[in-house]
Parts: C-alpha cells; structure tokens; sequence
C-alpha cells in the first residue's frame, strides 16, 4: 500500500513539473515571441533603431528563441530571475519582498474567510431547503461575482471613509506594530473575502449534505445521539475534506485578485508587482512574477491533493 | 444574447436538424416546459430584468441619455448630484448619468463577444476531444492544467502587454482561455453521448464523422453548452471590467464603467462618491443579473 501511495505521489509530482515546464513556455512565448520586437514594444514606435537594436541584443532577442528560452530558463532554476529593464537591478529581490507582503494579506483573507464561509456552509446545510439555507446561497452567489474593485469601491466609501473604522491605504510606515499593520491589511482583504465566502461556503454546505444523508451519519442519528454531537463527531470531517481542495484552488484566484486588490489600495505585493511590470513592459520583471504565482498555485494545488488523499482511506487505497 | 450564442454554437444548422435527431434524446421535447420553470423561477426574473434593462440601455442609450456623455463642461466639473445632473458630473463635468447609462455598450459587446469566440471554439473542440478522443484529448487535458494554473486576469495581462490592450485583443485573449474549459464541459457530455444507440445507428448507416458530431451529437448536448455559456459570460464580464479598470481593457474615452472607476476612484476621499458609486452600483447589478439568470439556467437544464 506504502508502495502504492509513494507512485501516486511520484505521478503527481511529474505532472506539476510538466505544468510548470508548459507554463514556463507559456511565459516566455507571452513575454518574449508575442510582442515581436522586444526592444520596440519597450521603446515605442518612434525611438531610434540603435536604441531598439541595442536593446534586443542585450535582452537576446537577436538570438533564436529557443536559445534565448533555455538561457533564461536555466538561470532561473537557479535564482536568477534576470535583471529589471525598469529599475536595472536583479529581479529576484524585489519578488521576494512582494511576496511577503501578498502572503500576509492572503493570509489575513483566509483567516477571516475560512471560519466564515466554512461555519455558513454547515449552518445552510443543517438548514437546507429552509429560508436560511436559501438566503445564505443567493447572498454568497450574488457576492462572489462582483468584481473585487467593485466592492472595494463599496468597503472603502462605507467603512473607511464614512464610518471611518478601518485604514483606508494599506502600506504603513517601517517600524509600525505587527497588529496595526494587520488592521490595515484588513480592508483590503474584505474584498477577497467576499469573492471567496461564496465558493467555500457552497462546497462547505454539499459535502455536509452529503455527510447528512450518508449511512454512518444516519446510524448515529438512530442511535439517538444529539444532533450537535453527530455534527461535530461524524459529519464534519468528511464534509470538510472536499473543502480543503476549494480551498487551495483558490489560491489560484486569489493571486489573479491581488492584483486589482493591491493595485487598489497601493501595497507592494506580487500583484502589483505584475502590474506594474505590465504597464512598464518591465518584461523580465513580469515572467518572473507570473512563473513564481504560477509555481505558487501548482505547488499549493499538489499539497492539497496529497492532504486530501492522506486524510481521505478511500483514495489511499486508490480506488479511484 | 443567449439565442445568439446558441445559434452560433450549432454551427449555423438547418432547423431540421432538430427534428432529425432521435426524438427519443430529450431536450427538444421537453423545451416548452423547461422555458415555463425558468419563467416561473423569481431569482431567473429578477436577473432577465436586470440584464433586459442593461441590454435596453447598452442598445438605445445613446438616444435617450439628457446629456452627451462625451461633452465636457469645464465650469462644471465633479458637481454633486442634482437636479440637472442626476448623478453629478465627473472631473470634467461630463454629466455621469448619461456616461452609466451609455456604458453598458461597451463590456455588453465585448464580454458577449469573448464567450461566443469560446463557446463556437468550445464546442467544436469538445466535439472533436469527445468523439475522436486520442493524442487531442489529453493534449487539450494538460492545457487545462496550464491555463488554471495561472489566474485569468494575470494571462490575458501578459497578453494584452505583448500585443497592446484594444477591445478586439481582450476578446480573443478571454475566448481562447475560456475555449477549453467549454470544451471540457461539451467533451464530457460528449462522451456520455457517444456510447448510445442513435450514434451507433448512425455510424452503421456510414455517416462521416463530422455528420455524427455535428448534426447527431451536437443537438443533443446544447443543455450543457447552454448552461456553460451563461456561467462563462458571467466571468467575461467580471474580466473584461476588472480590466477595464486596471488599464489593459476598454481604453478612453468609452464610458465603459471600469474605466470610469479606475478614472475616479482617487476622488473617493475627497468625498466625491459620486463619480465611482453609480458606476460600480452598475457593474455589481450587471454581474449578479447575469448570474442570477445562470443559475437560473443551471437549475433547469441540469
């Protein structure tokens, strides 16, 4: 079985070194062949062909592409993400500092979502059918599609600058208090929160569903335990397993949300980062903030599938 | 804008390709009564009417707006909701009710646009996966893998950078990255399909494949395209305004109301609400309108 489970783990590494291989040509393609003339679309249409042609040679878009491509691929699997055209320093440092910083605005996010959406999911579920469960799911439906610039939009008129009870800017000045650099992570975390209350909160409510109706469930119900104890005890676990995958999946979204999110509310994090590399065409500085949130995702998305089969006997057994 | 989509999803087929598929696989049959529980469902009404009326404004705005949209008004600029002004004016005077209104045209062409782009691709992709199957298959299978690795809004950035934002690159980036997630969903009803007796008849009676999948197939897996195509718009819509906004989608001087926002929103607290409040109020009724009618549609046809 140990063996079994040790292939499975193998397959799944191999695929994600594949997507991100495929990834990593997906980036080089959008950054490097697409724009054509890399030193054109940095300079413009009017600059001097010297200029033009000096920038091509530096960034090796002279060469063939697959050359240029196994140079930069190669430097990168070893930390050298290459040099911004925009700041003329390596790349490297900067994505690590943004990603600091996006990693705790994510995480003051998942700290206020989880609990939430989770809670919601199984209070709709042990409601299902009544006007609860209905309100709970046309509510999160409604608000996980607005746009996050949107609702910001609304966060930051109604509670920073009306009711005045959170920071409206998210940066705060070095040497500030951990808990007050919190605070003002969490107005633009809301946000994020409400675009991922509803994707949580309706896997939370199926899996729980599921659980209910399930034969140990029912037993535990016949046997006449309280209800409380069948949802602590029996329920919940396997409801949430499912759960924990949406939840890794939307690692993914999230990423794509810091980038409006922190665009926004003005912090350095990988999404602005990306941003603003876009709007420079600080194009070194752009691969390697997409590769890096792209590894980010595939690596988060191969822990979750390995927690999932950890925790869940049936799939260790692989039996699907 | 759904019936157009669908149109174009079968392809442009006769009208008797319907009654040419076995009667026996139901949606056809069963389609008056699927449109009375959609009609009959409040949350599908209440999301019709809201994207009925945005449609409405989206088509005849320009012709029923007080002001034009595009006048600037230099002595009277970001006045606060009045008489004369509904919604006030922004920081060049223009009048901010008529720019909401005419505002709608923009992302209510070009989100449509993407996903019919991915819902004709889709659909022939999944067509061709499910029936054909093969190498195509899980190539298309990796792809997948690649493109959700990667959040939509940070590919079509990349994109967008190298071939320089316009409303025509934003809808070919959004239809190809929403192209094989239709497909996937086409090439799992596909294959459900395949394995019946009506495919196997006619693949007895020598039709060629493309007979098979688009004239015997096709007709019978339009719920599920239906139903994906409504949810995929919904995400055009929140793409193509979160884009807007960020400066890589709709560009100045459209009304379009992401570009309004990203326009005004350093004006917020200076307190004029006004200038980002009714644009953002209308892309949220917007996005819940569509989604209300999906889900709407997801409830009936699935």
């Amino acid at each position: 079985m140990l063996a079994r489970f040790a292939r499975q783990a193998g397959r799944r590494l191999g695929l994600a070194v594949l997507t991100l291989a495929l990834l990593s040509v997906v980036v080089f393609a959008g950054a490097q062949v697409l724009p054509g003339d890399v030193g054109r679309a940095i300079l413009g249409p009017l600059a001097d062909p010297d200029a033009v042609a000096a920038i091509n040679h530096e960034v090796g878009a002279d060469r063939p592409a697959i050359e240029t491509y196994f140079t930069w691929i190669g430097h990168f699997l070893v930390g050298d993400m290459g040099r911004s055209y925009t700041f003329r320093t390596p790349v490297a440092p900067f994505v690590g500092t943004a990603l600091l910083n996006s990693l705790k605005l994510a995480a003051v996010a998942f700290v206020i979502v989880v609990p939430l959406s989770i809670g919601a999911g199984v209070y709709a579920a042990m409601r299902a059918g009544q006007w609860q469960d209905r309100a709970i799911s046309v509510v999160s439906l409604s608000l996980t599609v607005v746009p996050e610039f949107v609702s910001s939009i609304a966060l930051i008129l109604v509670l920073g600058i009306w009711l005045r009870w959170l920071p409206i800017s998210a940066s705060t000045r070095p040497g500030t208090p951990v808990l007050e650099q919190l605070r003002h992570l969490i107005l633009p975390a809301l946000p994020l929160v409400i675009v991922l209350f509803g994707y949580i909160a309706r896997m939370a409510r199926a899996g729980t569903l599921e659980a209910l109706d399930s034969d140990y469930a029912r037993t535990a119900v016949l046997k006449g335990l309280p209800q409380r104890t069948v949802i602590v005890r029996h329920v919940l676990g396997n409801a949430l397993l499912p759960t924990i995958t949406v939840v890794a999946a939307q690692v993914g979204y999230m990423i794509g949300g810091l980038v409006v999110v922190e665009s926004l509310f003005r912090y350095q994090g990988i999404g602005s980062l990306i941003l603003n590399a876009a709007r420079g065409k600080d194009f070194p500085m752009l691969e390697a903030g997409i590769l890096t949130v792209g590894a980010i995702f595939v690596a988060t998305t191969l822990v979750a599938d390995s927690l999932y089969t950890v925790l869940n006997p049936r799939l260790r057994e692989g039996g699907r | 804008m759904t019936a157009t989509s669908l149109a174009a999803a079968d392809g442009g087929l006769p009208p008797a390709a319907a009654a040419h598929a076995d009667p026996a696989a139901e949606p056809f049959a069963t389609a008056p009564s699927r449109a009375a529980r959609l009609l009959r469902s409040p949350s599908f009404m209440v999301g019709a009417v809201i994207v009925l009326f945005w449609v409405f404004c989206a088509v005849f705005g320009p012709l029923v707006v007080p002001h034009d949209p595009y006048g600037d008004d230099l002595l009277n600029t970001l006045a606060p909701p009045s008489a004369a002004h509904w919604f006030g004016t922004d920081q060049i005077g223009r009048d901010i009710f008529s720019r909401v209104i005419v505002g709608a045209r923009p992302i209510l062409s070009v989100a449509p646009l993407a996903t019919l782009v991915a819902t004709v691709a889709g659909t022939t992709l999944g067509l061709l996966t499910g029936y054909v199957g093969g190498w195509l298959d899980s190539l298309i299978g990796r792809l997948i893998e690649v493109l959700l690795a990667l959040p939509l809004i940070v590919v079509a950035l990349l994109v967008l950078v190298a071939l320089g934002p316009s409303s025509s690159t934003v809808i070919g980036v959004i239809g190809i990255i929403f192209t094989p997630l239709i497909a996937r969903t086409v090439r799992s009803a596909v294959l459900s399909e395949r394995s019946l007796d009506y495919v196997s008849a006619a693949e007895l009676r020598g039709e060629g494949a493309l007979h098979i999948m688009f004239v015997e197939i096709l007709p019978n897996v339009l719920p599920p395209i239906l139903v994906e195509t409504t949810v995929r718009l919904g995400y055009a819509i929140f793409t193509v305004a979160s884009l807007s906004f960020l400066g890589f989608g709709i560009q100045p001087p459209s009304a379009d109301w992401g570009l309004a926002i990203s326009e005004n929103y350093g004006m917020m607290t200076g307190g004029y609400w006004w200038t980002v409040s009714f644009a953002a109020a209308a892309t949220a009724s917007l996005v819940v309108g569509v989604n209300l009618v999906a889900d709407g549609v997801q409830a009936v046809f699935e």
